[in-house]
């Protein structure tokens, strides 16, 4: 080790890989994966959404999590985010496809995708 | 791409209740689901509940389960792992209030953990120990580059001495005056020594941390010899620390390759090396001198002091010997400041204690609090009481040299002077519990028993003084006290303290003297009404049948094993007190009550 940079450097490339221990983030989003999840194809979404918010560097802010069925087995998969201070959103029927729109749009831009909220699907 | 971590105890606790089975059933369970791309597998250091053993923890939820046996894993990985619902049997939730719905509780928000503050445990069981890279992520080796790039050996002795840490390996000398003590020793050759032999019955605060942060040690052993101008260290553990010693091996072993150890340390031009010297688990090596002269290859025995060992240590030239805990401090400190470790704790004490609880407590295990929390806190709330309905009758702190606090001095805030003031002492942080099934008495023995077996023999003192104590100790308790033996205890006790060579021998009487103070009543008991009021001594114990109780059953002249009960079916039994050996086997056995001790 000859400099600070070099320490630094390790601390940046390693930062990703421990901050999904210290779940701190701000926002929280959930994905449901219980069977009628899974079945729905959850398993796809979860891995777009993980690798959307470390791609984008957010690791520190947001945390991707999971969780059983809610009991709307119909919309599945099902995604909600949870903001601080904020109402809670419920994305239905998701994709790999929706979830990296989703964090474009609202996890960075701030704007609710509502065409995918469960307001608006079609029952 | 990983999307969860899961962390497993692998500290001496959990290892001894099955972790490592655990960490196989999960790998192959994660790879019979295909997750082994999504869910990564840590083996870290001790959380501290190693009651509730063995732990793991999943993130991001950060859900906590506790006891988890190799047949839980299929369904934590099927369920919790697979479709996100949590293993409920499983959740250590203990906050004292109601749960909410679905959601595991914040490790923080729990009774063990709420009252605490992590600072020399802060990485243990966060970190993988073996992995360099994940102490760096949590800005390890940091304070070493600050002090080696911006701050003379002058600075950080002052920020030591600011900060107000005091030794925690159990004398509380304060560690910025050790260290500008050996910085103005003159001498071509210095040495940094860790005093990693934890030797205090029930005491593993060092042995955590070794295993959990090795790292942090090293780090801390680095910037101390920048200080007092040293190139060499060394680590004194003892061998019958496995883990640890193989785990601080990898850590020298990966600081040594990525350059944080060695020559030109951040190009700074400061050299430091480290090795490790294994123990043979003497206690008195414990003691610095001893500690030194075991080091340097010879029988572990004190020296005088003065000369002390910033001055003439090891071989000769100028030493500084701090405990773990205390090093574990030393990069916080560095990088957060003096005023942040000076503003926890009390006016003499900053900052932090770790104590390894242990005997009758619900959550046996490691918990590191700020200076000045009081006793009743650490017993009641993080350490949850005493079990089973008993009553708390006193803590003993500092082990073999320390003493008991008696439950009426609950409210102490715990500090180094505080406890000094009631006649126990901080110690390295063993803290054992007692209920009223305890005769301290008894205790005292107990440790007393140990300062025989462990004194060196080098002072007579000590060697003979000690055994002396012991003899009137066992007169009182076989029922042959006098009154008169309490005034020989406290006079013995105090010449075997001002007379002995090392801290071994002035503080082996502690344990008598502390529990004279407080329990007098009970050595009167056991001497003049031959009594143990605790129902411990067996010499003054006898079993007796009530007999208006007994269903003559026949179980306990069943399993006697001399033969003492006598009696017909259905009739009431007895027992001859010349022939019973007071083991208390039929107690266990009588399902009516009928037999007592007393």
């Amino acid at each position: 080790m000859k400099s600070i940079e070099e320490l630094k450097a390790i601390k940046a490339k390693m930062a990703d890989k421990v901050a999904v221990r210290s779940s701190t983030g701000d926002i929280r989003i959930v994905v449901g994966m219980a069977t009628c999840g899974i079945a729905a194809g959850a398993r796809p979404v979860l891995n777009a959404f993980v690798e959307g918010v470390t791609a984008a560097g957010l690791t520190e802010s947001v945390t991707v999590t999971q969780t059983g069925c809610i009991g709307i087995c119909q919309y599945e998969p099902v995604v909600e985010v949870y903001e601080k201070d904020k109402e809670k959103v419920t994305y239905v029927k998701m994709t790999a496809d929706r979830a990296k729109e989703v964090i474009e749009k609202h996890i960075k831009g701030g704007a609710v995708v509502s065409e995918y909220t469960i307001g608006a699907a079609k029952i | 791409m990983i999307r969860s971590h899961v962390l497993v105890c692998g500290g001496t606790g959990c290892t001894s209740s099955g972790s490592q089975a655990i960490l196989a059933k999960l790998e192959e369970e994660l790879k019979l689901k295909g997750l082994e791309d999504e869910i990564k597998l840590v083996q870290t250091g001790c959380f501290g509940l190693c009651a509730l053993g063995p732990i793991m923890i999943v993130y991001p939820e950060g859900t906590f389960y506790s006891q988890v046996t190799p047949e839980d894993i299929p369904e934590i990985v099927e369920e919790h792992l697979l479709k996100g619902r949590l293993v409920e049997r499983l959740v250590y939730n203990d906050t004292g209030a109601e749960k909410k719905e679905d959601v595991a509780p914040s490790l923080n928000d729990t009774t063990f953990y709420k009252k605490q503050k992590r600072v020399a445990l802060r990485n243990c069981g966060v970190i993988n120990p073996e992995n360099i890279e994940e102490y760096i992520a949590r800005d390890g080796y940091f304070a070493l580059a600050k002090v080696v790039g911006e701050m003379t050996p002058d600075d950080v002795i002052k920020v030591i001495n600011d900060s107000g840490l005091r030794g925690r390996g159990g004398g509380g000398f304060p560690t910025g005056r050790k260290w500008s003590f050996a910085k103005a020793s003159v001498s071509d050759k210095k040495y940094v020594v860790c005093n990693a032999d934890e030797g205090d019955p029930g005491a593993f605060m060092d042995r955590s941390v070794l295993e959990g942060d090795p790292h942090a040690l090293i780090e801390a052993m680095a910037i101390a010899a920048y200080a007092i101008g040293a190139d060499e260290g060394w680590v004194y553990v003892r061998a019958e620390y496995p883990i640890a010693v193989r785990r601080l091996q990898i850590a020298i072993d990966q600081a040594r390759e990525y350059g944080l150890l060695g020559e030109n340390i951040f190009g700074s031009g400061f050299n430091f090396d480290l090795h490790i010297r294994l123990g043979a688990g003497a206690f008195v090596c414990g003691e610095e001198t001893a500690l030194l002269t075991s080091i340097e290859g010879n029988r572990g025995e004190p020296r005088t002091r003065p000369p002390f060992p910033a001055v003439k240590g090891l071989w000769g030239k100028p030493t500084i010997v701090n405990n773990v805990e205390t090093y574990a401090n030393i990069a916080q400190i560095i990088l957060n400041g003096a005023e942040w470790f000076a503003s926890m704790g009390t006016e003499t004490s900053k900052g932090t204690k770790v104590f390894a609880l242990g005997g009758k407590i619900t959550n046996t295990g490691l918990v590191e609090i700020p200076m000045g929390t009081t006793l009743r806190e650490v017993v009641e709330e993080i350490g949850g009481g005493v079990p089973n309905g008993k009553k708390f009758k006193a803590a003993q702190t500092g082990g073999p040299s320390g003493g008991c606090i008696p439950a009426s001095l609950i409210d102490t805030p715990i500090d180094y002077d505080n406890l000094i003031k009631i006649g126990s002492m901080m110690g390295s942080g063993g803290l054992i519990v007692m209920d009223e099934d305890s005769c301290m008495v008894d205790i005292a023995k107990f440790f007393l028993e140990f300062t025989v077996d462990e004194s060196c023999g080098k002072c007579a003192p000590c060697r003979i003084g000690t055994v002396r104590l012991l003899e009137i100790l066992n007169k009182i308790t076989d029922g042959n006290g006098e009154m008169e033996d309490l005034d020989k205890l406290e006079e013995l006790a105090n010449y075997i303290k001002s007379a002995s060579l090392c801290g071994l021998g002035q503080t082996a009487p502690n344990p008598v003297i502390s529990t004279l103070r407080y329990f007098r009543d009970e050595y009167i008991a056991h001497i003049v009404d031959k009594k143990c009021p605790a129902g411990v001594c067996k010499k003054l114990l006898s079993y007796e049948i009530i007999a208006d109780k007994c269903k003559g059953c026949t179980l306990c002249s069943r399993v006697c094993p001399a033969g003492a009960i006598t009696g017909k079916v259905k009739e009431a039994h007895v027992i001859d007190k010349t022939k019973c050996v007071k083991c208390g086997a039929c107690i266990e056995k009588c399902k009516f009550g009928a037999i007592i001790k007393k």
